[in-house]
């Protein structure tokens, strides 16, 4: 199939970016939509023009690192799917794809199509694990943890920290990232001693870092590629009220 | 002759790790922060080890290639983790683990490291449990296994499809925590260059920054090498795109000897190839082999039907159908090693009976779906079947799935002894990065285990037996003649690749590269193919260096710089593949040299004149790598043939 | 933006669904008293006129009325603060290729249903709040000269289509934005669960529909009937 791509170009963060069109052919239906970015930049590379960045790993959508604001839509028109399982089936010949980095204020653009999502990693940092050191803990079986619990925790660890639901909000908020390791833990007894601090700690950070509020607009959960729920935020915000009305540690 | 001291203890082999414990040297606390460690790589060694630093009291520098430590690939590891809890009651051990560690791996491994994994792994479960890592629980509230490949006991434990991520966030958390608490810096979007040995110690890494192109000296006390595989070397396999095989050439060319690099895995259950324009290979998660049966054809011309699109597998009868594991191997049956597994897929294949594009095989769960029910296979393995789904575009709920093998991961590593401290003094290397407990083939499951062991377990006491030493030594200087030779080192490296202009791009090469590799030392070798990919990889580099074009410049964010770096030492770490598969004549676990097999066409493996680690030595570019061998004794376990009959 | 940060995100979106809830619980008093406007019972406009001058002066009314305001001030600004915070994080470029996502329209709308209902609001407090406090003057009114809302109510649905077809339009965005409001509010207190939340989806969408229909049936009725 042929297509036209608008990508947004950027040389780096102070530049100021565009669009800029280019022209792919011969694109394989069953390659990824990174393979097609593949083909592209062969082609630019093969003109001495300079390929479009863009951040990728895995590529079989569990690193979170590709990104990509596909029509309008984190990680593209297929749901539940990293942008580098999203395949070219699910285009049509002829279409015009337009490409742009995830935009949020915390998430500056570093070149092109990437962006930097180091705020993610400041907000686990705030408190989002349990404190324990390598060593001395109990028995795995020590403590006896409901299947119903652990899949519901299952359920929020799976997120993969990509930033899809910052980019889809119009609020550009964090809450179902954060919400979904606040619940992790919240549901496991491991997690418990810690909650009211780390709820209130993670919250601080993520609203320090220039994140939106959450207006329950539920975009993040449409766009999530893991399909992480809202009920998550529900329980953060449970969490936080009840740590910052019940809990008296200042934190 | 050989300068090679594994150091393993003294005493049985289940007490070695214990007296090494109590006679090792240890730093005090207050010495501790005297000390600098810089670990690269942040997956599940890397991660764990710099955590665990951080926690006792060193100062870390942890390094990352990705934008975050959590991405590191480690988290791509879908299966599980075993450990020998023997919760289910089946009979596990220690012992059992050890034993069927040293056997998968084709009596190739070195013993005491092998049992001192099996010793750590049950702490690995409780500690990732007390991490928050959320493992698949019965309705009792007690965690749940499962059985994986090359085991008779149920000894994994799994967080769905997705242990690797779960265990990796574990360490994440981990690191995160001592981030905050300032024992750790970390160093995201850095990529190590090169490695500093100041007075024949390793005291520091040049990195590059992959954001601005800022070439950077860091220095310590010791450095830790955790930076994965190298099986990108095949271009094709299911690596990461960032994996590569650079901090483990720099450290070769720097004076660490790499063991077994010829012991590469083939996956026997990834997602087939679908074009020339393929990036990389999927993997379907070994544990589908539980309850899905591996099949082809029974007659050539159903299976050419098949490929021609005029019948659909389901039409075939039963009888038609050729279960080739289930018939070859009745003990093991589909759940036999991953090598095993692969080679019998591709005799299939070879012989004509693929489906496809001729090179896969049929991975079918309509059998365990009417045996268990459509939503038990979806509660085990929805997530993957969803990944198949969304890649094939089929559904495996009723079509069988299509596989075929792809390289997965590498045995083989930089050397280490038993402290898993290389040839250079004060160089350490971690998880897949080091070759040490998995000889010539790792079971599933093996590899978190063994990444976490090598993190929170065995590094932390080992590197302190070396730092006790150092505690006098105060800051490791940047502005020594040895930072400046290797920043310079690595400078002209970049201006190099950047000056050649030519009219090919990085991935141009490391495709051919790939091709030639996987013709020649992939999962059948030969002589004549060895001596060919030996010939054809100089010429390659040769064109490499002639006709490459890298565009842009060092100072920016420049991902074709990147892979050309990367590419440059592939063709190094391929040819040294070559030698080592060239010179070992027997075919074990990974490695398999047609000229060597039964007449069933089994591995044949040579115990009198192989059993040893192959450890290489550089010598200089374009000159041959020396071969040292370090001899393995099995005094705990009996050698035998490997029979999953 | 450090000032309006000291309250987190999560209090400040707390402190709006609290104070919106309590709008919520209100507008079904306030819709009470307007439903007999029409003629639901022989003597309804006794009763209106009498629930009416209740509300007036009925001392825990005015205690409540404070409340009230209180509410109202709090939602809007924090309405307003809120949706300032998150146009800012979008950072300086906006998506070129806008959103796909497909949420409700309720929920991308909150603000302009809020605004324009908010200048609903500032009319219908002119002309009611105002003649209430003697601020703004009306021929209806009693023997006290205290403003007879009955009629005052009855004329200008009767007599001016221009109001009642503000009226109507008013009521039609303030539905909308009841129904994100209503599920919203619980989702902001933490009000899920698996089991009833679906519930308060479907008891806020009745709500939100049910309510503005009960205000706009009044004008109509009185636009029929003329």
């Amino acid at each position: 199939m042929d297509l036209t791509l608008k990508i947004w170009r950027q040389e780096n963060a102070q530049a100021k970016g565009g669009f800029k069109n280019y022209e792919v052919k011969g694109v394989s239906k069953d390659s990824s939509f990174l393979e097609m970015l593949d083909v592209l930049n062969e082609s630019l590379v093969d003109k001495i023009e300079s390929p479009v960045c863009f951040d990728h790993d895995c590529r079989e959508g569990i690193c979170g690192m590709c990104s990509l604001y596909i029509n309008g839509r984190p990680h593209g028109p297929d749901d539940a799917v990293t942008t580098c399982q999203l395949h070219m089936r699910k285009f049509s010949d002829g279409d015009t794809i337009t490409i742009e980095p995830w935009r949020a204020k915390p998430f500056p653009v570093i070149k092109d199509l990437v962006v930097d999502r180091s705020a993610f990693d400041e907000i686990i940092q705030a408190g989002g694990y349990t404190s324990a050191s390598t060593g001395g803990v109990p028995d795995a079986n020590a403590t006896l943890i409901s299947k119903y619990a652990s899949d519901l925790a299952m359920d929020a660890a799976s997120c993969i920290g990509c930033g899809a639901c910052v980019a889809a909000c119009k609020n550009a908020s964090a809450m179902l990232f954060v919400s979904a390791k606040v619940s992790q833990f919240a549901l496991l007894p491991q997690g418990k001693v810690e909650k009211e601090r780390r709820v209130q700690k993670m919250v601080a950070k993520m609203d320090e870092l220039g994140f939106g509020n959450c207006t329950n607009t539920y975009a993040c959960e449409m766009e999530c590629p893991k399909e992480i729920s809202v009920s998550n935020i529900a329980r953060m915000n449970r969490e936080f009220l009840g740590a910052k009305i019940l809990s008296g540690e200042k934190v | 002759m050989t300068k090679l001291n594994s150091k393993i203890p003294q005493g049985p082999v289940a007490e070695k790790w214990s007296n090494y414990k109590a006679h090792q040297n240890l730093v005090n606390p207050s010495n501790k922060r005297k000390i600098d460690i810089i670990v690269v790589g942040t997956g599940l060694a890397g991660g764990a080890a710099a955590a665990s630093f951080g926690e006792l009291g060193f100062n870390v520098k942890n390094f990352c290639i990705q934008d975050s430590p959590r991405r590191a690939h480690s988290i791509a590891a879908q299966g599980g983790i075993n450990a020998a809890k023997n919760y289910p009651g089946d009979g596990d051990s220690i012992y059992r683990l050890f034993y069927d560690t040293i056997k998968g791996g084709d009596y190739r491994a070195r013993e005491a490291n092998v049992y001192r994994l099996a010793e750590v792994s049950n702490d690995i479960i409780d500690q990732c449990v007390a991490q928050g890592v959320p493992f698949a629980r019965e309705y009792s509230g007690y965690l749940d296994n499962r059985s994986f490949g090359g085991a008779q006991v149920s000894r994994t434990f799994y967080a769905r499809g997705q242990t690797g991520q779960q265990l990796l966030l574990g360490a994440y958390g981990a690191l995160s925590k001592e981030i905050n608490k300032g024992s750790v810096k970390m160093y995201n979007r850095h990529e190590m260059l090169d490695l500093v040995v100041v007075d024949g110690k390793a005291r520091g890494i040049i990195t590059r920054n992959i954001v601005t192109g800022q070439i950077e000296r860091h220095s310590a006390h010791a450095v830790v090498i955790a930076t994965g595989g190298y099986g990108n070397v095949f271009f094709l396999s299911t690596n990461a795109m960032s994996s590569n095989g650079g901090a483990a050439i720099r450290s070769w060319k720097r004076g660490a000897f790499f063991g077994n690099p010829a012991f590469v895995q083939i996956h026997p259950t990834c997602i087939p190839v679908h074009g020339d324009f393929q990036s990389k290979l999927t993997l379907m998660s070994e544990s589908l082999r539980n309850d899905g049966r591996i099949w082809v054809p029974r007659k050539k011309e159903d299976a050419e039907a098949i490929r021609a699109g005029k019948m659909s597998p389901k039409d075939l009868k039963e009888e038609d159908r050729d279960y080739y594991l289930e018939r070859r191997y009745p003990a093991f049956g589909n759940l036999v090693p991953r090598d095993v597994a692969s080679r019998a897929a591709k005799e299939r294949c070879d012989a004509g009976f693929g489906v496809g594009t001729g090179l896969a095989v049929y991975l079918d769960f309509a059998a365990a779906i009417k045996r268990l029910g459509a939503d038990v296979i979806k509660a085990r393995y929805g997530n993957l079947f969803q990944m198949y789904e969304k890649i094939v575009d089929e559904n495996p709920y009723e079509t069988p799935m299509m596989i075929y093998p792809a390289i997965h991961y590498t045995m083989g590593g930089t050397w280490v002894d038993y402290e898993l401290q290389t040839t250079v003094p004060g160089l350490f290397a971690g998880g897949e990065a080091n070759f040490s407990d998995h000889g010539a083939n790792r079971l599933g499951a093996s590899a978190l285990m063994q990444g976490l062991s090598d993190g929170y377990f065995v590094l932390p006491y080992t590197i302190q037996n070396y730092l006790a030493a150092e505690i006098g030594t105060g800051p490791i200087p940047t502005n020594t003649p040895a930072f400046d030779e290797a920043e310079k080192a690595v400078k002209d490296r970049i201006a190099k690749l950047l000056n050649i202009k030519g009219s090919k791009s990085p991935d141009y090469f490391h495709k051919k590269l790939g091709l030639i590799m996987w013709d020649n030392v992939g999962m059948a070798r030969t002589k004549e193919g060895l001596e060919l990919a030996l010939a054809e990889i100089p010429k390659l580099r040769e064109a490499f260096y002639k006709d490459l074009r890298v565009t842009g410049s060092n100072e920016e964010f420049n991902p074709e710089l990147e892979k050309a770096l990367r590419i440059a030492d592939f063709f190094d770490m391929g040819e040294l593949m070559a030698y080592d598969a060239l010179h070992r004549e027997e075919s074990c676990g990974g490695h398999f040299r047609e000229e060597f097999q039964t007449p069933e066409g089994e591995a044949l493996r040579n115990d009198a004149d192989y059993m040893y680690v192959a450890a290489w030595e550089f010598k200089g570019d374009g000159q041959k790598p020396v071969l040292h061998k370090e001899e393995l004794k099995y005094e705990a376990i009996e050698v035998k043939t490997r029979n999953y009959k | 933006m450090s000032k309006q940060r000291t309250l987190s995100s999560i209090t400040k979106k707390v402190i709006m669904s609290l104070a919106g809830l309590f709008l919520i619980i209100f507008l079904l008093v306030h819709l009470g008293i307007n439903l007999f406007l029409m003629p639901l019972t022989e003597n309804h406009q006794e009763i209106f006129e009498l629930l009416a001058g209740f509300m007036a002066t009925n001392p825990v009314i005015k205690v409540m009325e404070v409340f009230l305001f209180g509410g109202f001030i709090i939602h809007i600004i924090y309405g307003l603060i809120v949706q300032f915070q998150n146009w800012s994080s979008r950072g300086s470029i906006a998506y070129k290729s806008g959103s796909k996502t497909k949420t409700t329209i309720s929920s991308q709308y909150m603000i302009h249903t809020g605004v324009l209902v908010f200048l609903f609001l500032a009319m219908h407090m002119y002309q009611f709040y105002f003649m209430k406090l003697g601020l703004n003057t009306t021929p209806f009114v009693d023997a006290h000269g205290h403003p007879e809302f009955y009629n005052v109510a009855v004329d200008l649905f009767s007599t001016q289509p221009v109001y009642s077809v503000i009226y109507i339009i008013a009521f039609i965005f303030l539905g909308f934005h009841l129904n994100h409001a209503f599920q919203s509010a619980f989702q902001t207190l933490g009000w899920e669960h698996p089991k009833y939340t679906p519930c308060i989806k479907t008891v806020g969408l009745i709500y939100a529909i049910v309510v503005p229909l009960g205000f706009i049936i009044i004008p109509l009725y009185f636009m029929i009937m003329h």
